[in-house]
């Protein structure tokens, strides 16, 4: 499958301290699609998601090798403004973990660290990105309560917001579905689907069936190698890795 | 032989279930007695009276606190000054900024510093701050002071209070889930609005504990304070001022001027008031941090 990639990976390895966590990783992620990478525990699948937004950085003792590009521009580069790389990815965590501040100032967070002071924009941006999240209608009558109160499924799809709410050219997940009940995790998903027409959605998932129902790509990780990767097609129905076929014939996971 | 054992096992029980509880009555019975002592001079002044004159003449039975409370509170107060802002940012640094090595080294060496004797802190305080404060501080403000002054004792107090501070602080900054700080980062902000507007704001009541914490150790500490605050019987004008701590009076003249009538009972009665107030500032932080940390839970 030939695709217009967003994300380019060369040769990327991490270390932290003496292990490796990722071994010469090279990937394209292609543009305005849902990338799911796939992997039991411990491959290295969120070390790889977070290298594209520079999370690694305050991790101690990690050292990390090799190049990752984003819009064709080395992020890894001495030169580049880290918070200009992050704001282009909204991110999504295992948990949610909303701000300690109201829900109106998680969505206004990212907007206001970026110059935005105008109430009535800021209301917009706000309001816009409640209702993409599918959040809007709970939320709208105690925008000022603080944002912990809400259910941990809400608080998922505030974070969704707070992360659109920046802008971003892409959405990482990491397992972003895992904490949240059926009902919840299919809201998640559906929003996902909605949102590739604009964005590029890198997934980090458990769940066999999730990357079935939302990929168009896939990665299949195994202890920090990137053993396969294709289009969802390929790999779900003809992988070529001995690997790849018994992980997800769920001979081992 | 197993009988034996049993009963070994229920008296070593027993015993330290009686110690425990018995230590924590020792409290109990100290504010009572406390209380039964200090109930003869409440029977001849009131205690708005003795709160609030400012007169203390022991030998014409005039027992006003006010000098003695307002020397402690500025004394305190000056001490939380200082060392507030410079602890905060040390445990900032250690928590958010430092990598784990230098965390690892300066956390332990800090709380070294609250093994050391107060006495030690006194000598050095005689040593090194009242001079620097006759000498150098007082002629660049064009006044005259003996160096024995509540900024020098507020000095002492500051740095004797450090590693309680820096150490509750850091512990509640260390509690703020790492998950919240790469939430802000992600969204672009740079290390200090994540500190600024997540972390700081996530800590808030657990550092507000660590300051109650370290003000409390403060307010009762006497031996480093009565070295170099200069013990006069008036109400400060200025940090310059000399000033007489309530638990340095008790500590000076407590057995030495038992022969005035009611002198005993008034210092008994300001033991009361320090006991409670301490224990009472205790309890609060210890509150806020048991409810920090489930919270975090
Ligand atoms: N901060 C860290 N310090 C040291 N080692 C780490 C750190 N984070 C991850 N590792 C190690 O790196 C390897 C890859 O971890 P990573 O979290 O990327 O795996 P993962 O695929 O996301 O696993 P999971 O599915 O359980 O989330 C693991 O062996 C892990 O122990
Ligand atoms: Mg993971």
């Amino acid at each position: 499958m030939s695709f217009k990639p967003h994300i380019r990976v060369e040769n990327l390895n991490v270390y932290y301290g003496k292990e490796q966590a990722l071994k010469n990783i090279t990937v394209n992620i292609p543009d305005r699609k849902i990338t799911a990478i796939i992997g039991p525990s411990g491959c290295g699948k969120s070390t790889l998601l977070k290298s594209f937004n520079r999370l690694l950085d305050p991790v101690d003792h990690v050292r990390i090798s090799g190049r990752v590009f984003v819009d064709q521009e080395d992020i890894y580069d001495s030169k580049v403004d880290v918070t200009r790389i992050r704001k282009k990815m909204g991110l999504l965590s295992q948990r949610p973990y909303p701000l300690p501040m109201s829900i109106y100032d998680n969505v206004a967070y990212g907007p206001r660290l970026h110059g935005i002071r105008n109430k009535k924009t800021l209301n917009e941006i706000v309001e816009r990105n409640l209702k993409i999240s599918s959040i809007w209608n709970e939320v709208k009558d105690r925008l000022n309560t603080p944002a912990s109160r809400l259910s941990i499924g809400q608080q998922q799809r505030l974070c969704l917001a707070r992360g659109l709410a920046v802008e971003p050219e892409i959405i990482l997940g990491d397992e972003p579905t895992s904490a949240l009940d059926p009902k919840s995790s299919q809201r998640i998903e559906q929003r996902f689907i909605e949102l590739k027409s604009e964005y590029t959605i890198v997934l980090v998932t458990h769940i066999l069936r999730q990357a079935k129902r939302l990929a168009d790509y896939v990665l299949f990780m195994y202890l920090g190698e990137l053993v396969e990767h294709g289009s969802a097609e390929e790999i779900f129905s003809n992988p070529k890795q001995e690997m790849t076929k018994e992980y997800i014939g769920g001979t081992f996971s | 032989m197993r009988s034996f054992r049993k009963i070994k096992e229920a008296v070593a029980t027993r015993l330290m279930a009686f110690l425990t509880v018995s230590s924590s009555l020792i409290v109990f019975f100290m504010i009572t007695g406390l209380y039964v002592r200090s109930r003869p001079i409440l029977s001849v002044h009131s205690l708005s009276e003795l709160l609030f004159s400012s007169s203390w003449h022991p030998l014409r039975g005039e027992f006003g606190f006010l000098p003695f409370i307002v020397g402690t509170l500025w004394i305190t107060g000056t001490a939380v000054v200082i060392a507030v802002p410079l602890c905060l940012f040390t445990a900032i640094y250690l928590s958010e900024y430092a990598p784990s090595r230098i965390r690892a080294l300066f956390a332990p060496l800090i709380d070294l510093l609250a093994g050391i004797p107060s006495v030690i802190y006194g000598i050095w305080g005689l040593l090194a701050v009242v001079p620097m404060i006759k000498n150098q501080l007082a002629p660049v403000f064009g006044v005259f002071s003996t160096g024995y002054s509540i900024l020098a004792a507020g000095i002492v107090l500051a740095i004797m209070i450090f590693p309680v501070i820096i150490h509750v602080s850091l512990e509640v900054l260390q509690s703020v889930p790492g998950e919240m700080r790469e939430a802000s980062l992600a969204l672009g902000a740079t290390s200090w609005q994540t500190v600024k507007t997540v972390v700081l704001r996530r800590a808030r009541p657990g550092i507000i504990a660590a300051v109650v914490l370290g003000f409390s150790r403060a307010f009762g500490e006497t031996m480093a304070v009565l070295m170099v605050a200069g013990n006069v019987a008036r109400i400060p004008g200025s940090v310059l001022d000399p000033a007489y701590p309530l638990p340095a009076l008790i500590a000076n003249n407590y057995g030495e001027m038992l022969s005035v009538p009611l002198y005993d009972s008034a210092l008994l009665l300001a033991s009361l008031w320090l006991l409670v107030v301490i224990l009472l500032f205790n309890v609060c932080s210890r509150l806020i941090l048991v409810r920090v940390e489930r919270s975090v839970l």
